[in-house]
């Protein structure tokens, strides 16, 4: 947590004149730490009928040795509430919402979780239970809006029939791993998961691609997946290197200097995978920006960040998702950006190639080949991060930022980097096709 | 006890190196301990090898500050490299680079090591300054007296004078020439002309900046302290510019040798990793190349007998009859552009048919060398010449260089040293 505003709401003075005017005040969230529990306090699991997922959710809870509770009792308090929806059939259902959640959340730790678990209203078979189901999404975006002191809520859609593809995705929403994502849908569908002998090296054995590693967002998401057990093969532009050599040096990785448009990056990224034994993990993460006003848009500017951002993503995966490459049940993350949803003044090249690699998710998590081979195709969408290049927006554009959105500030590159861990675990393997924002709810592409 | 084990040929695996920059200029503050730990350390990125020793580290300067006793040890421990790896310092001149890849590769050929890494660092920047030999006197007699009356007496020793220290020249200290000079006088020997030293100097400039622009040094080198390239390449280089620069060294009409055909004083570092086959394989790190063989020679440069800096023309033909090869067998040759008219006096004798009877004992000239074959991807004269770090640069470009021409093709490396010295070696594509 960074920022002049944040500095000032949480001084001495400033805290009381916050209180009086009820101003945001952002608090330093739970992130992940190996030897920390999964979450802080007792978790309440609730659920309407059968609740087949909760289930789920109270074995996995109990083998984590959190306590589980029915309801909060007087004077406790909780460090997540669990709620079960998937049975849902129609509007009248969700007064359950109301019931457990309204006590729940009075009770809630700071940087506590909401965590709905819904079906996917595409597979409805009545009207009213599409409509109940598509409620749950307008009621978990809004309870994360209500949130306070670094909590969350977020919403998993179960696929019918996958209710035990979803533990992955609860235990990294219960997790600091998912510090900064909120008012987020995930979507839980078939595959087959496998859980990991340690879940504290989700990756191990693993041999994963980062590309834009010497700095920022990139060099966090080589030591994320680094640290969660994956030999990184670091990839940057040759004239980076030296930042390159030091963020692979530091994780114990691999350095590959070359340009993402040059016409053998993919290759040479796979042979230098192949020296580990294989790929197992794909990051395309490289981009760049030309930020200029569409009007004052030069071919180059337009070109140079289409190819960067997107076409240099095409060509490598000719390869690196070829017949000799990436291993079957690996895993495709995607870089996209909050600018690809919601779009950015001056930022229409950029827009159009963050919005484009969501279009390739959509695509590739069908393709049949991708799908045979057990490979799960999905985006991370950053919202304000903090990072060198946030670090030379102008100041009052920065802390506006910062505060737009649920948890009032902005998220480091950690943030980004845990969500992309976590898509590229085996244990996630029922998750394909989603795009997760990491925006701490943004006003923004909400 | 086993047997010693039956001489392997060591493998160059990789390379790399920071650009090498002008003296005085980008790297003006970084020490030699610094540039090379920086080549260790993107060639530990590159390669993996974090946290991993090697059998050994053999590096060195020329230019050398006392404090710098165990640079390369130093150097290792600064890097990511596990701290249980051995080093040693090495100095051959300008040869220092190339006779330390040699040193590792003859351990790796006789099994005493697995793998090791050769290489060199230099700056003409940070170069050492000593004190004046009067003053040095007058404090090491200070720092031995025991009572107050020696030390009085040897403060009573010291005169103003004294304070002005003793800066290193580029000269050779039996003749008191410089290499410039030296050179000049060979050059004029052999009749090198200004228009074909020019010619050479351009074509160094040309080759290397195209080397760059194809790619050819994305794994061979890791950006510096900003640099990404290096400083002293001019990739728009021509005879006619070059033509205007008046001569720096030689007198009168001999005088040939500008600052553009002259190999500038540079900063830099560059490393080597070597192993055996096995090792390699083990990693699953590819193997560019072999280290064939290796020799040495020396001329009697001080009653100039012969030129400083024409040893390697009588390396040549031991190396040639070792392995029965001529000159023309070779795929690729780096000849080290210590000067321009260095190269130009080198291939002339061995095109020499009286220098190649009275000088090499032959009975016929080696002859003539296909220029398309030589410094293919530029060499000293366009990325400038760290002493010590030049013979790494040309192993590493020479191994990946013949592995694009395909396995089986020869490579030959001819380096030029002061005190009238010369190392050459044989790479073999694997």
């Amino acid at each position: 947590m960074a920022g002049a505003y944040a500095g000032f709401v949480n001084s001495a003075v400033g805290t009381r004149l916050a209180r009086q005017l009820g101003l945001p005040r952002p608090v330093r969230l739970r992130r992940y730490a190996a030897d920390a529990p999964l979450v802080e306090g007792p978790v309440l699991v609730a659920g309407l009928a059968d609740a087949p997922v909760a289930a789920h959710v109270r074995r996995l809870l109990a083998g984590e040795d959190i306590d589980v509770v029915d309801a909060v009792a007087d004077g406790t308090r909780i460090g997540a509430v669990v709620l079960d929806l998937t049975a849902v059939a129609e509007p009248g259902d969700l007064d359950l919402v109301r019931v457990v959640l309204a006590p729940a959340v009075k009770a809630l730790r700071a940087s506590g979780r909401v965590i709905i678990i819904g079906a996917d209203p595409s597979s409805a078979t009545t009207v009213a239970q599409s409509a109940a189901r598509r409620a749950l999404e307008g009621i978990a975006r809004s309870v994360g809006k209500e949130l306070r002191a670094g909590a969350t809520a977020n919403l998993v859609l179960v696929a019918d029939g996958a209710e035990a593809n979803a533990d992955a995705a609860v235990r990294f929403l219960l997790s600091g791993r998912s510090a900064y994502v909120d008012g987020q849908v995930v979507r839980v569908g078939a595959g087959a998961p496998s859980e990991p002998a340690d879940w504290a090296r989700p990756l191990d054995g693993k041999v994963a691609v980062v590309t834009g590693a010497a700095r920022g967002i990139g060099a966090a998401i080589a030591e994320v997946l680094a640290r969660d057990g994956a030999h990184v093969v670091c990839v940057d532009i040759p004239a980076a290197g030296e930042s390159l050599a030091r963020t692979a040096n530091r994780i114990g990785g691999t350095a590959v200097q070359v340009d993402v448009t040059a016409a053998d990056a993919g290759q040479r990224i796979l042979d230098a995978a192949a020296r580990h034994g294989g790929l197992d993990i794909v990051v395309h993460n490289a981009g760049i920006t030309r930020d200029k006003l569409l009007a004052n848009m030069d071919e180059s500017r337009w070109t140079s960040v289409l190819d960067v951002n997107l076409g240099s993503i095409l060509r490598m995966n000719e390869i690196l998702l070829g017949e000799n490459g990436i291993r079957d049940g690996g895993h495709v993350v995607l870089v996209s950006s909050i600018a690809g949803i919601a779009g950015n003044r001056g930022q229409t090249n950029y827009a159009a190639s963050k919005a484009g690699v969501i279009g390739l998710v959509d695509a590739l998590s069908v393709t049949e080949g991708l799908v045979r081979r057990r490979i799960t195709v999905n985006a991370v969408a950053p919202g304000f991060i903090e990072t060198e290049m946030t670090a030379r927006v102008p100041f009052a554009t920065r802390e506006v930022g910062r505060l737009l959105n649920s948890l009032s500030q902005g998220g480091l590159p950690v943030d980004v980097a845990e969500t992309i861990a976590w898509f590229s675990q085996d244990a996630n393997a029922g998750v394909t096709g989603n795009v997760v924002r990491v925006c701490g709810q943004s006003l923004l592409g909400a | 006890m086993a047997a010693p084990a039956k001489p392997r040929r060591a493998a160059v695996i990789g390379g790399n190196r920071i650009p090498f920059a002008r003296a005085n200029s980008t790297y003006a503050k970084a020490s030699n301990q610094d540039m090379l730990t920086a080549s260790l350390e993107g060639l530990v990125a590159r390669f993996g090898l974090a946290g991993e020793p090697v059998g050994e580290v053999a590096a060195g300067a020329v230019l050398k500050h006392s404090r710098d006793f165990n640079l390369t040890r130093e150097a290792v421990l600064g890097s990511s490299l596990a701290p249980t790896t051995p080093a040693y310092d090495v100095q051959q001149a300008c040869g220092t680079g190339l006779e330390a890849t040699i040193l590792v590769a003859n351990k790796i050929a006789l099994g005493q090591v697995e793998s090791g890494i050769a290489g060199g660092t230099d700056t003409a920047s940070d170069a050492p300054i000593a004190v004046n030999e009067g003053l040095r006197d007058a404090l090491l007699a200070l720092n031995r007296a025991k009572t107050p009356g020696q030390r009085l007496k040897a403060v009573a020793r010291l005169r103003p004078g004294q304070v002005v220290p003793e800066i290193p020249r580029n000269v050779e200290p039996r003749t008191g020439l410089s290499m410039g000079e030296h050179m000049a006088q060979t050059a004029a020997q052999w009749g090198i002309t200004r228009e074909a030293q020019d010619e050479l100097a351009v074509n160094s400039h040309r080759n290397l900046a195209a080397a760059y622009d194809r790619g050819f040094f994305d794994d061979l080198l890791t950006p510096y302290l900003g640099l990404t390239r290096d400083q002293n390449l001019r990739a728009d280089s021509s005879v006619d510019k070059l033509a205007k620069l008046k001569p720096v060294f030689g007198r009168g009409n001999d005088a040939t040798m500008t600052a553009a055909n002259s190999t500038p004083l540079t900063d830099g570092a560059s490393v080597v990793l070597l192993g055996s086959d096995a090792w390699a394989a083990e990693r699953g790190l590819p193997v560019l190349a072999h280290l064939v063989d290796a020799q040495t020679a020396a001329v009697d440069y001080v009653t100039g007998n012969e030129g400083l800096l024409m040893a390697p023309a009588y390396a040549l033909p031991r190396l040639l009859e070792r392995h029965g090869m001529k000159l023309q067998d070779f795929d690729l040759v780096e000849i080290h552009e210590a000067f321009a008219a260095t190269v130009l006096c080198t291939l002339a004798a061995w095109e020499s048919e009286s220098f190649c009877r009275d000088r090499l004992g032959l009975d016929a000239p080696i002859g003539a060398l296909d220029r398309s074959k030589l410094n293919v991807n530029g060499s000293s004269l366009a990325a400038g010449h760290p002493f010590a770090a030049t013979g790494g640069r040309i192993v590493a470009s020479l191994a990946k260089s013949l592995q694009e021409k395909g396995s089986g093709a020869r490579g030959l490396i001819s380096i030029c040293a002061a005190g009238g010295q010369g190392v050459m070696a044989i790479l073999e594509a694997a």
